[in-house]
């Protein structure tokens, strides 16, 4: 069946470097920079991104960072609770906003 | 369909040939109390196959002529073999170090207190399976309890003085993945199953190993049933690593079956690839000639992987 998302397509996510070859390599450089070793672990930065991949919905990067995190160490309970943070942010973001809605309402309302 | 791994050796002009062995390893039995979905020799309850005294015997000959720096004892479930005491004991003069492998959960039981007596007596290092700090992965992996009991049995071998530090008994964890994944690199998994073991449980453990999980057996059917063995084999084949040849435990080891059978590992044995191409008894072995090649098939990918199987 025909989708928009492919789980193979992840595999081809280089082959965007045959068009402006040098800003695809300075992303992966950077990209590979970003995911070593740092003041982080390998392990804290894979769970960061699957966070911040469901975050932003990305489907290759959930497949991708789920796979890490397993590969890094991580078990299945510190992954959820990871995701669960990514959702308590998406969704306070939304509540926050609830602030604006009050402050509207304060300023039309008799 | 990944290269023949014969081929992949070749590609690199790469020779696969047994060193000096000093490793004998004996794998007693497929008779298990459990039936891991990881296990490469589909070990299980259902299984009969067990070493009896007379090739205990001969294996200890063996061990008499051939003279290993370590013996490793494996299954199975070596607890579940009648005389398991009998080869520890007649093992133990003749080698420096000697492991048992155990995957806990029987050694919990009181009927097997005077075999963790004899273990501890002749200081044998208790290697244990241990895949996952979550009691829902490792379930998973080897049957639902098996975790807790797993947690039970590690603080009573804490408590008898297994693992801890400074002790001459070794406490020894081996982690292989809850999936059709690559292990987490050794040194950063010690670091963080001793930090969480010691946080959530107060255990200590020696040292843990990672071991990629190897397609063969139960482990290789469920890697077909769920989907993932291309994949999987696509993943081991890709991590080659031409630099872990050297390093390969098959080349410093050898694998005895419970029948006497000699093996270049327990993943050959697995896959009934006897040592030299032909099936030859203890009895009849003087020694283990190096540059004798090491029989292989595409199962070796899983032990040339990243850092490999050494």
């Amino acid at each position: 069946m025909e989708t928009y998302y492919n789980p193979t397509d992840l595999e081809k996510f280089g082959e965007i470097g045959k068009e402006a070859p040098e800003m695809a390599k300075k992303f992966f450089d950077y990209y590979a920079s970003v995911f070593a070793e740092g003041e982080l672990t390998e392990r804290e930065k894979a769970l960061i991104a699957l966070a911040v991949a469901h975050a932003v919905q990305c489907p290759y990067c959930i497949d991708a960072y789920t796979s890490s995190c397993l590969e890094k160490g991580s078990n299945q309970a510190e992954m959820t609770e990871a995701v669960h943070v990514a959702c308590a942010i998406r969704g306070g973001a939304s509540l926050v906003h609830g602030v604006q809605m009050m402050n509207t309402c304060k300023k039309v309302s008799m | 369909m990944v290269m023949k791994f014969q081929k992949t050796l070749s590609g690199h002009q790469l020779l696969l040939q047994r060193g000096d062995t000093n490793t004998l390893q004996i794998n007693v039995g497929r008779l298990c109390n459990l039936a891991c979905r990881h296990c490469h020799v589909d070990a299980g309850p259902g299984r009969s196959e067990v070493m009896d005294r007379t090739t205990m015997s001969d294996v200890i000959d063996f061990a008499g002529r051939c003279r290993f720096q370590m013996a490793d004892i494996t299954g199975g479930a070596p607890e579940l073999v009648p005389d398991l005491a009998y080869l520890l004991q007649e093992l133990r003069p003749l080698v420096d170090k000697l492991i048992l492998r155990t995957n806990l959960v029987l050694l919990l039981q009181n009927r097997y207190a005077p075999l963790l007596d004899l273990c501890k007596e002749l200081g044998v290092a208790i290697t244990a399976s241990f895949p996952s700090t979550n009691a829902n992965q490792a379930d998973s992996q080897r049957g639902e309890g098996v975790w807790q009991d797993s947690i039970a049995m590690l603080n009573h071998l804490n408590a008898i003085g297994y693992g801890l530090p400074g002790s001459r008994l070794e406490l020894n964890l081996v982690a292989n993945p809850t999936g059709a994944f690559m292990p987490v690199a050794q040194c950063q998994a010690e670091k963080k199953f001793r930090t969480d073991l010691a946080r959530k449980w107060g255990i200590q453990f020696t040292n843990l190993f990672t071991f990629a999980n190897v397609p063969l057996g139960r482990f290789y059917r469920w890697l077909e049933q769920s989907g993932n063995l291309t994949h999987y084999m696509d993943r081991l084949a890709a991590g080659f690593n031409p630099a872990t040849i050297n390093g390969l435990m098959c080349r410093s080891l050898i694998s005895i079956s419970w029948d006497g059978t000699l093996y270049d590992c327990d993943f050959n044995q697995a896959a009934d690839l006897p040592y030299t191409g032909e099936k030859i008894h203890v009895t009849s072995v003087a020694d283990l000639p190096t540059g004798t090649p090491i029989a292989t098939d595409d199962h070796c990918y899983a032990c040339t992987a990243g850092a490999g199987f050494t």
